[in-house]
């Protein structure tokens, strides 16, 4: 294959993988043999062929065929027609409105100042800048002012129909900039905003990141779902207990007459979620309980209760409606009221008790700020005790535990896990640890 | 008695055509030939699966003809399919090879009165054991190998097309086996060694989507991907997979099931349905849509019994939608 064409693969490859098509060496090398062997000219069979080696799901190959409509509309599909005319002077081909020509010295300036290599969004002012001067626009721009300066009148017309021409070709290099960022930077923005928003407080998550925030919930959520689904299917399988079989064979002379299977006891987990929802918390509990949402099909009992001075079970709400009213309700019959832990702690005992037995997690999620009401440790204790774990989520950071009203410092000794947690790397982490321990291997 | 040449010619099965796999219209005419109504991006997966030998993934919702790809294929290309059905706890002993124990059983209860005298004309203890080595290893040789689907795919002389069918629904142990396989054409079998394929079969996979496929496998296959088909195609798979369907009636019919396709189903109707009911239409006699036979046949469309109940609610508005756009395709 030629070298610019090969130059071209390596640019579309790179495009895919900013759109999230991931391309291994050996796809690309197969995408190299596929091109070999039926060549440029057939534009559907290019991309039909390239797909094929490329994009390896169904979501992909959508994403495989937005990015190649969009990377191959910006180039002239034969590649070998870019070196045929060499690219004149800015003027003249601004004064012969050369739109192919202005095009293809435009297609060489982004190569020389490595349009491609654009990472965000922001940086497309100084992309379309550097392309414009590697054009040669500086020499354009005295030009146009020595002429504006000039006596005569046909040279100050010409200045005015060179002055368009340059305002017209700021227009294009900022389309050409916007396409080469949507192809290159366009993901790479986004992931590095999620990066962010993983790592950020619940609590100072702006408004206008809530949506991209709770998509980033679901993701992760759904990635743990599959992890540990899989998981328990394996658990499934039987292998020949060697040891139990002879054992048995004993009685039938040495003949293995009873194949005895080994088992694997697969011990389903139950976890209980307390969460406060007071206004304090509130953030956090509203990931807690979407992430929650999202993994019930790994955890198939998990009872979740809301409180702040009275706790109610919230199960059913978040079965029946959607995550988004499920969590306003819930705020609006429990959230914001002055939070008292001994009160839900009674109340988790009196109407839930039967909830809690040794194959139950507990995981409570608040600040353990109780407003100078009896903190009920003996009710904790009691949890613990009944219980397989408790963890302990608090938002707040460690240091501030025990201070004021907080009785977190008494509470975290009944706790086998009180962590800060108010990111959602954090509680991602967290309840990772929580299925790892309940499920086998 | 017939010469040679056209002997060959028999075997080959488009006499007179050229090979098949040549362009990728070829391709597409080729598999219109066996009866399959190929997109040119489905013929594009099968011509780069035949140049770069590597196996394609067919993904896709039940019944949009993943399968039926497969045994076209075969059809096309005159070699013989291979099936694998996969399911979970499927091992290699049922997909790669087995030894037949009944017969190396039987054979040792036959061969023992010879042994008696091999073995006795041996001077001491370490001779005869060294002579029993031998004939030990004899038992495990290809006489005793039961070839399952894989390595028969493999053995076949002139190559074969291998369809393992939903390999989601195998384990992942078994699709890490699978890769030795895919990516090489041969399998180690401990006893005999690596056995490799003289032509390499062409390997179908496909995949409902019950589980994720592991990275690895994917990567080593080509990934097709089969969506439903657009009005136009359909009319042209159920005119050839249902010929007898006369073409105002093809027309409505696929126009119903497209408007069916719209609705919020369970499990929407696919193509495999689409041509079972135009069959079943054939069979009563019908010529137009009318509601009631509609009504009557709309469990072959629809496995659901709420998906029925849905679409029994909005039948009159697709039933009249279907033959206006009928006629509009008949004037065209």
């Amino acid at each position: 294959m030629p070298a610019a064409e090969v130059g071209v693969l390596a640019d579309f490859i790179r495009a895919l993988r900013a759109s999230e098509v991931r391309v291994s060496p050996a796809e690309t090398i197969d995408a190299h043999r596929a091109l070999a062997d039926i060549g440029f000219a057939d534009r559907t069979l290019v991309r039909d062929a390239l797909a094929a080696t490329l994009a390896k799901s169904a979501e992909e190959a959508a994403r495989f065929d937005a990015c190649f409509d969009l990377f191959f509309s910006r180039r002239e599909f034969k590649t070998g027609a870019a070196d045929a005319a060499p690219a004149e002077g800015l003027e003249a081909m601004i004064l012969g409105e050369d739109a192919a020509g202005l095009a293809q010295a435009m297609e060489a300036a982004a190569d020389a100042v490595g349009a491609g290599d654009i990472q965000l969004t922001t940086q497309r002012g100084l992309f379309a800048r550097r392309l414009l001067d590697e054009m040669g626009l500086r020499g354009l721009e005295t030009r146009i002012a020595g002429l504006r300066e000039s006596e005569a009148a046909d040279e100050r017309v010409l200045a005015e129909r060179l002055g368009q021409g340059r305002a017209d070709l700021f227009v294009q290099a900022g389309a050409f900039v916007d396409r080469q960022a949507r192809l290159y930077a366009g993901e790479t923005g986004r992931r590095l905003r999620e990066q962010i928003l993983a790592r950020q407080a619940f609590t100072a998550v702006a408004d206008e990141d809530v949506r991209a925030m709770e998509a980033l919930v679901r993701r992760m959520a759904r990635r743990l779902a599959q992890r540990y689904a899989r998981r328990r299917h394996r658990a499934k399988i039987g292998k020949l207990d060697v040891r139990h079989t002879v054992r048995r064979s004993l009685a039938h002379g040495g003949v293995p007459f009873d194949l005895v299977w080994k088992r694997q006891k697969v011990e389903k987990p139950r976890i209980v979620v307390v969460c406060d929802v007071s206004r304090s918390v509130a953030a956090a509990a509203q990931f807690l309980l979407l992430f929650l949402h999202c993994l019930k099909e790994v955890v198939e009992r998990l009872d979740a209760f809301a409180f702040s001075d009275r706790l109610v079970a919230v199960n059913d709400l978040l079965d029946d409606e959607t995550v988004d009213d499920a969590i306003t309700l819930i705020l609006e019959r429990v959230g914001f009221r002055p939070t008292d832990y001994g009160r839900a702690l009674e109340d988790l005992f009196d109407h839930h008790g039967a909830s809690l037995d040794r194959r139950t997690t507990v995981i409570i999620l608040g600040d353990g700020r109780s407003n100078y009401v009896e903190p009920r440790l003996d009710l904790m204790r009691r949890v613990a005790d009944q219980t397989r774990s408790v963890i302990w989520l608090n938002p707040e950071p460690e240091t501030y535990w025990g201070q004021g009203d907080s009785r977190m410092d008494a509470y975290a000794r009944f706790c086998r896990v009180a962590k800060t947690c108010n990111t959602l790397t954090g509680l991602e982490r967290i309840i990772d640890d929580v299925l790892r321990t309940h499920l086998p291997r | 008695m017939t010469t040679g040449p056209n002997d060959l010619r028999a075997l080959t099965p488009n006499p007179g055509a050229a090979d098949p796999l040549a362009s990728v219209e070829g391709v597409v005419e080729g598999l219109a030939a066996v009866g399959y109504i190929a997109s040119r991006r489905i013929a594009t997966a099968l011509y780069m699966a035949a140049h770069l030998q590597k196996p394609i993934l067919v993904e896709g919702v039940a019944g949009v003809g993943k399968t039926e790809l497969a045994l076209s294929a075969a059809r096309l290309l005159g070699l013989p399919l291979i099936r694998l059905q996969c399911y979970e706890g499927l091992d290699e002993a049922r997909a790669l090879y087995e030894w037949k124990y009944g017969k190396q059983l039987l054979y040792t209860q036959i061969l023992k009165d010879h042994l008696g005298p091999e073995l006795g004309e041996a001077p001491d203890l370490a001779s005869a054991m060294a002579r029993l080595q031998g004939a030990g290893d004899l038992f495990f040789s290809e006489p005793f190998l039961e070839p399952r689907p894989l390595l028969q795919a493999l053995r076949t002389e002139g190559g074969a097309v291998l369809l393992i069918d939903e390999i989601d629904k195998s384990d992942e142990a078994f699709e890490a086996f699978l890769l030795e396989m895919l990516s090489a054409f041969q399998v180690s079998i401990p006893e005999i060694g690596v056995i490799k394929a003289e032509t390499p079969p062409m390997v179908f996979l496909t995949s409902n989507n019950v589980r994720d496929l592991g990275d690895a496998l994917k990567r080593r296959c080509l990934h097709l991907h089969i969506p439903l088909p657009d009005q136009a195609l359909e009319e042209r798979i159920v005119a050839a997979r249902a010929p007898e369907v006369e073409a105002r009636l093809r027309i409505a019919l696929v126009t119903f099931v497209q408007g069916l396709r719209r609705l919020d189903l369970r499990k929407p109707p696919s193509i495999s349905e689409t041509v079972d009911w135009a069959r079943a239409l054939v069979l009563l006699h019908a010529r137009t849509l009318d509601p009631t036979l509609v009504r009557e046949t709309l469990n072959v469309l629809l496995k659901f019994e709420s998906d029925i109940a849905a679409a029994e609610a909005k039948l009159d508005d697709l039933l009249s939608a279907a033959p206006d756009r009928g006629r509009g395709h008949a004037r065209r």
